[in-house]
C-alpha cells in the first residue's frame, strides 16, 4: 500500500440552489478540483461520487456517468456511492483505496445533493429512508425523531443540557458566519437558538441542520506524484468504518455511535495518532446532540462531556480541539450526500492555511467524520498536512 | 406503503409475531434470519416467538414536524420500548399526555389506525402504545 494525497479541491456555495441542476452542481465542484490541482482529464482514471438518493430527489439514478459526461469526462469511468449521509465520506473512502491499492493514480472523488428539488416534507421523507423504513419510519418516526430520543437518552443519562445542545448550535452559526460557501453566514444568540420552535423535542429548529444542494470534489493521486501538480497537497494519513444496527431500537447504547467508535478507532491506529494529537475536526453535526456524541466517541472529551466541553469553550475555534471550523451541517449548509466530502475540503483549506478568518492556528492533523442515516454507517478520515 | 408490502407485515403489524433464537434464547422483532450473536449457528434454529405485547419507556420524544402521512396527528409522541422479552420497538404513544411519560413508564400495545394510501385508498392499520392499564 502507498501513501495518498488530496491535491485538488472544489466545492459549491451550499444552499437552496433553485437556479442550478445537480449536474451543474456537481460539475461546477468537479472542475474546480480540477483546476486546484492542475491535473488534465486524460489523466484522471475514475471517478467515485457520493450521493444518497438522486432516484427519489430528481427522478435520476446513475447520477456518475451523468456528471462525468457533462464535465467533458464522457471516457472516465464514474460510480455513485451510496451509505445514507455517509456516501461523501464513502466515496473519499473508495478513492484512497484505489490509489492506495496501486490500481489508479489520479482519481477524482465527488459528492453531489439536490434536496430542494422536492418539498420540503418529500425531502424529509427521503431523508428518513435513510433509518429503518419498515420498522422506524412507518410507524411515525421522522429522522428529527430519532435523533430527538436519543438526545433525550443522553440527556437523562448525563445530564446533558437543553442549553449546551444550543451552544453547539452558536458555535457552528458563528463558524459559519467566517466561510463564504456556507449557507447560513451568520451568527445567532443562545436565547435565539434556544426560542425557536420545536422539531421533535428536546430538539428544536436550531437544533437540526438544514436540507441543502451543494456539491463538492477532490482530486486523489499517489504520493510520488504529488508534488508534481499545482495544487498544495495534504496527505490522507488514516481513515476507518464502521457499522451498527439499522434502527436505533435494535442498539443498546443510544447516547454513543458503536460506528462512529470503531471507525475512529481503526482511523487512529492506521494514522499512529491519539484523539490528543488532533488539531481540528470536521464532524457530523446534522443535530446538536450528534456533534456532542461524535467528539465523545471520537475520543475527544469523556462520555458525558460532550455537553459540558461545549459550555467551557474547548470546542470553540482555537481552544481545545476547534470543532466543525467550516460551521459543520448546521450552519455550512447540509447536501446530505456531499456532507464527506465537504468536510475534507474544510481539512485542506485548513491545513494549507487557507482559512482566513476561521483559520486553526498552525494545524499539521485533520480529523473528518460522517455518519449515515441514524449511526449504522460512518467513516473517519485523518488528514496530515503535507510538510 | 403498496399492498403486499403491508400484506406481508401483518402477521407483525397486527399480532407482534417475532423469533427466538434456539441456542441464545434471545428474541427478535421484526422476524430475522440469522440471529446476530450466534450468526451461523442459529441459521435454521429460529422459531416463530409472539410478544406479550408489555413493556417500558426506554427514550421518548414529541413530534411537531411530521412526514406527510402524519400531518392530522400533531403534536405526537414517539418512543422506544423495551418488551418484556427484552426486544426494543418504535412506535406512537397515545392516550397519554406528554408531560406525563417518562422513561421506564409501563406500555402495552394496541392496534390502531396507522395511514391511509390517500383519500380513497386503503387504509392500514399496526401497533401503537398506550400506558398500561
Amino acid at each position: 500500500m502507498r501513501d495518498v494525497a488530496i491535491i485538488g479541491i472544489g466545492e459549491t456555495k451550499i444552499g437552496e440552489l433553485w437556479n442550478q441542476s445537480l449536474r451543474e452542481l456537481g460539475i461546477h465542484a468537479g472542475l474546480g478540483a480540477i483546476r486546484d490541482a492542475g491535473v488534465t482529464g486524460e489523466e484522471i482514471e475514475k471517478m467515485y461520487i457520493g450521493n444518497m438518493s438522486a432516484g427519489r430527489l430528481i427522478n435520476q439514478e446513475h447520477i456518475a456517468p451523468m456528471i462525468a459526461d457533462y464535465a467533458g469526462l464522457d471516457d472516465v469511468p464514474a460510480v455513485r456511492i451510496e451509505s445514507g449521509g455517509a456516501s461523501g465520506g464513502m466515496a473519499l473512502a473508495q478513492g484512497y483505496m484505489a490509489v492506495a491499492s496501486g490500481i489508479h493514480d489520479v482519481v477524482v472523488v465527488g459528492g453531489a445533493e439536490k434536496m430542494t428539488d422536492v418539498g420540503d416534507e418529500e425531502a424529509k421523507k427521503i431523508l428518513s429512508s435513510t433509518a429503518d423504513w419498515e420498522w422506524e419510519s412507518t410507524f411515525g418516526a421522522t429522522f428529527d425523531s430519532l435523533y430527538a430520543m436519543m438526545a433525550r437518552y443522553h440527556m437523562r443519562k448525563h445530564g446533558t443540557t437543553k442549553e449546551q445542545l444550543g451552544m453547539v448550535s452558536v458555535k457552528n452559526h458563528s463558524n459559519g458566519a467566517l466561510n463564504p460557501n456556507a449557507q447560513f453566514q451568520r451568527a445567532f444568540p443562545l436565547k435565539v437558538v434556544l426560542g425557536a420552535p420545536p422539531v421533535a423535542e428536546p430538539l428544536g429548529m436550531f437544533d437540526c441542520a438544514p436540507l441543502s444542494d451543494g456539491a463538492a470534489a477532490c482530486v486523489l493521486v499517489s504520493e510520488d506524484i504529488a508534488e508534481s501538480y499545482n495544487g498544495e497537497p495534504v496527505r490522507i494519513l488514516g481513515l476507518g468504518m464502521g457499522g451498527d444496527h439499522m434502527a436505533v431500537h435494535d442498539r443498546r447504547d443510544i447516547d454513543a455511535m458503536k460506528a462512529t467508535r470503531h471507525a475512529a478507532r481503526n482511523a487512529y491506529d492506521m494514522a499512529g495518532l491519539e484523539p490528543k494529537d488532533i488539531d481540528f475536526a470536521e464532524v457530523h453535526d446534522n443535530y446538536t446532540i450528534s456533534e456532542i456524541m461524535a467528539i465523545e466517541d471520537l475520543g475527544f472529551f469523556s462520555k458525558g462531556d460532550g455537553g459540558p466541553a461545549t459550555e467551557r469553550g474547548d470546542t470553540s475555534l482555537n481552544s481545545k480541539i476547534s470543532i466543525n471550523t467550516s460551521g459543520g451541517l448546521k450552519a455550512k449548509g447540509q447536501p446530505v450526500g456531499a456532507v464527506g466530502i465537504n468536510q475534507a475540503v474544510e481539512a485542506v483549506i485548513q491545513l494549507r492555511e487557507d482559512a482566513g478568518d476561521r483559520q486553526v492556528e498552525d494545524p499539521l492533523y485533520g480529523l473528518t467524520h460522517n455518519v449515515g442515516g441514524t449511526g449504522a454507517s460512518a467513516v473517519v478520515h485523518i488528514l496530515e498536512r503535507w510538510s | 406503503m403498496n399492498i403486499p408490502r403491508l400484506w406481508r407485515e401483518i402477521r407483525q403489524r397486527y399480532q407482534g409475531i417475532g423469533v427466538e433464537c434456539e441456542p441464545c434464547g434471545r428474541v427478535y422483532f421484526p422476524p430475522r434470519e440469522v440471529c446476530p450473536h450466534c450468526r451461523r449457528g442459529s441459521i435454521g434454529n429460529l422459531n416463530e416467538y409472539e410478544l406479550g405485547g408489555k413493556g417500558k419507556v426506554v427514550t421518548y420524544t414529541q413530534v411537531h414536524e411530521p412526514m406527510e402521512d402524519y400531518k392530522m396527528m400533531v403534536p405526537y409522541i414517539m418512543v422506544i420500548v423495551e418488551m418484556d422479552e427484552d426486544v426494543r420497538m418504535t412506535g406512537q404513544l397515545v392516550d397519554v399526555e406528554y408531560e406525563d411519560v417518562e422513561p421506564g413508564m409501563e406500555v402495552e400495545v394496541t392496534i390502531r389506525r396507522l395511514g391511509e394510501e390517500s383519500p380513497s385508498g386503503i387504509i392500514y392499520y399496526g401497533y401503537k402504545f398506550r400506558p398500561t392499564r
